[in-house]
């Protein structure tokens, strides 16, 4: 009927109307008002997270300048002009092997076995189920296990040590911990790998685990190894577990000149980088306030260091494939 | 029946069939080890935890009536869980009012208007701001946010209170909700999309009316993990929350007072039950407890409406 209006030429308004309707002339504001408030909300985290590098590095700034290196390399002391933090990073690194040593196989195997071999059976449909409650475990109620289990029941209980609360005990309980996030990443990274490959190796009359040897895990390395890397990152910046698995909450604490570092591991007291934190966050003098910020820039810094390493890791990785 | 034609033998070498079962069990304990792992948290939770009730029904005066006292002192028997649950559910509800907005806002942006370009740049953003660890936003709560915001809003603020905790859990969690929502809204088909555009609609309207409904159950689901994980966060409240060895009913969020995980590192401060009776250790489980019941109902829910949208497209 319109058209006919239009044909007829007799109503050029009608005619205008339409065109306009088609053209859509009016001004529209609602779009681009949606797409910068969206806009406004994700740069609302560029933003937080700039102040919050800024306002640490910031008051850690008289640290550095008047103590230099020292609030780095030195032990705890009850003092704080002469403290620092070498003791946390020392666990740290520690913690961080153990969690290796021990989660790492045992996340791998698991989830080569959930992606390989395990059929839809109400075995596996438990395992999986269970593996996600698991990584959504408050990270505080590891360390209730890490307490009970490791330190009680199995250092001072089995092994028989007068206090459990040592490293092992710590990394023990961040293992657990992050098993199941292992576990995850593992399983995204072999699924990542195509079905073609197994099925070209099953066609020449290898067995599952050669297929899963030679061929599966050689292409699904460097996602694995990527997912590993960045969930360590995670592990040595946990806290929470450890207030329970026993890290010491002091302002200082000392292990007798020259203990070897088996012994530091395994049965002498201990503590992390980011439990130095907690701890020197709460201390009422005004000097921890820079002292905590500088002890933050540098647990930031390693984990910065270790996620860059670890992209141009992967990415070297992938390239040896290639060629 | 091959095996009656006595020429064919399939069933290939016997060692080498020992060998690939061997692998294989091997491969399977690891993944039950897992349960293991389950088992021993419950158990450990579990048992500490009827300990605990056991001993203050006979031990302390009001008996489980502590459990309903006046404040949350748990060196001196008065164990009232409305306190550090109505404390929890206030850190986590200024948690969720700070991460939602950002978080979700973020992912419709990421997922609908940046442009590949634009992506690469600023979805870094929040993958460095999930790389956070809590301790450090803890800190910021407690030297930044409460000093330098709170302060300057409201003068009567605590130098440790539940806000700071609350708005510092919230930039925590605001990558996690940020992530899985836009993951949610990537699963709706393209055709949808092209529906929309086909009938007129415009970008805002394609993006809010169309997209976001069709993702809803994933975004909820997005909301419902953030939450169980604002509930379970430990350091930013230990440190920001304030209210060490124990706190009273605190209605205004610009008070200090301990929440359920506040009070277990707290807890676990004193675990070498130098102060405090032993039912002030036995505590620390019964919270523990509590804490993985709560968490554990809103994971499985949140997983269920993941499963829902999933099966959907």
């Amino acid at each position: 009927m319109a058209t006919r209006t239009i044909g007829s030429g007799s109503t050029a308004v009608t005619q205008d109307m339409l065109r306009r309707a088609l053209e859509g002339r009016k001004v529209n504001v609602i779009n681009p008002l949606v797409a910068l408030t969206l806009l406004i909300s994700l740069l609302a985290s560029l933003a937080i997270l700039v102040v919050l590098l800024w306002d640490v590095v910031a008051k850690s700034m008289p640290v550095w300048q008047e103590r230099g290196w020292s609030v780095i390399t030195n032990d705890l002391s009850p003092r704080p002009e002469e403290t620092g933090m070498v003791q946390g990073i020392f666990g740290s690194v520690m913690l961080t092997v153990v969690v290796v040593i021990l989660s790492f196989p045992l996340g791998v195997a698991a989830a080569i076995y959930l992606e390989e071999y395990a059929r839809d059976t109400r075995l596996t449909r438990i395992l999986v189920a269970n593996i996600r409650n698991l990584a959504g475990v408050p990270s505080i109620v590891y360390g209730l296990l890490g307490l009970t289990v490791f330190v009680k029941l199995i250092l001072e209980g089995m092994v028989g040590q007068l206090s459990g609360r040592t490293l092992i005990a710590g990394g023990m309980t961040l293992s657990m911990l992050v098993l199941a996030i292992m576990v995850i990443t593992t399983q995204e990274a072999l699924r990542a790998v195509p079905m073609a490959l197994r099925e070209a190796s099953y066609g020449v009359g290898a067995t599952p685990w050669q297929t899963i040897r030679h061929h599966v895990l050689p292409v699904a390395s460097p996602a694995i190894f990527t997912g590993s890397v960045l969930t360590l990152a995670r592990a040595f910046g946990e806290s929470a577990p450890l207030l329970l698995a026993g890290a010491v909450l002091s302002t200082f604490f000392a292990a007798p000149e020259g203990t070897p570092i088996t012994s530091l591991v395994m049965s002498e007291k201990y503590t992390a980088l980011p439990i130095i934190i907690y701890n020197w966050s709460r201390q009422p003098q005004t000097e921890y306030i820079a002292l905590t910020a500088a002890a933050i820039v540098a647990l930031l810094v390693i984990l910065l260091v270790v996620n860059a390493g670890t992209i141009l890791a992967r990415d070297a990785l992938e390239r040896r494939r290639i060629r | 029946m091959l095996e009656t034609q006595g020429s064919l033998d399939l069933s290939g070498d016997p060692r080498r069939l020992r060998h690939e079962r061997t692998v294989r069990r091997v491969f399977l304990s690891a993944a039950v080890f897992t349960i293991l792992v389950s088992v021993a948290i419950v158990l450990s939770l579990v048992g500490e935890a009827v300990a605990f009730l056991q001993s203050i029904a006979s031990e302390v005066e009001e008996g489980l009536g502590s459990l309903f006292a006046d404040g949350w002192f748990p060196r001196r028997d008065r164990f009232d869980l409305r306190t550090i649950v109505w404390h929890t559910l206030a850190v986590s509800g200024i948690a969720m009012t700070v991460a939602t907005p950002l978080g979700l806002g973020a992912a419709i942006y990421l997922s609908e208007y940046a442009k590949p370009g634009v992506r690469r740049v600023l979805k870094p953003v929040l993958e460095i701001l999930a790389g956070i660890p809590s301790v450090v936003l803890g800190y910021f709560a407690l030297r930044f946010i409460t000093p330098d915001i709170l302060r300057n809003i409201w003068d009567t603020t605590q130098q440790s209170n539940l806000m700071a905790a609350g708005i510092g859990v919230g930039i925590l969690i605001i990558p996690l909700v940020s992530s899985v929502s836009e993951d949610a809204m990537q699963a709706v088909p393209r055709s949808l999309r092209e529906a929309s555009y086909g009938l007129g609609a415009k970008k805002w309207h394609t993006s809010l009316r169309v997209v976001f409904p069709a993702a809803l159950s994933g975004i909820v689901a997005a909301l419902i993990l953030g939450l169980s994980r604002s509930i379970g966060e430990t350091m930013v409240v230990a440190i920001a929350a304030g209210a060490t060895g124990g706190s009273l009913l605190q209605l205004s969020p610009l008070n200090g007072g301990q929440t359920m995980t506040g009070a277990m590192a707290s807890l676990a401060i004193g675990s070498d039950q130098v102060a405090g009776g032993v039912a002030a250790f036995q505590s620390l489980f019964f919270v523990g407890l509590l804490l993985f019941l709560m968490t554990l109902v809103l994971n499985i829910g949140s997983e269920r409406l993941v499963r829902r949208f999933r099966q959907k497209y």
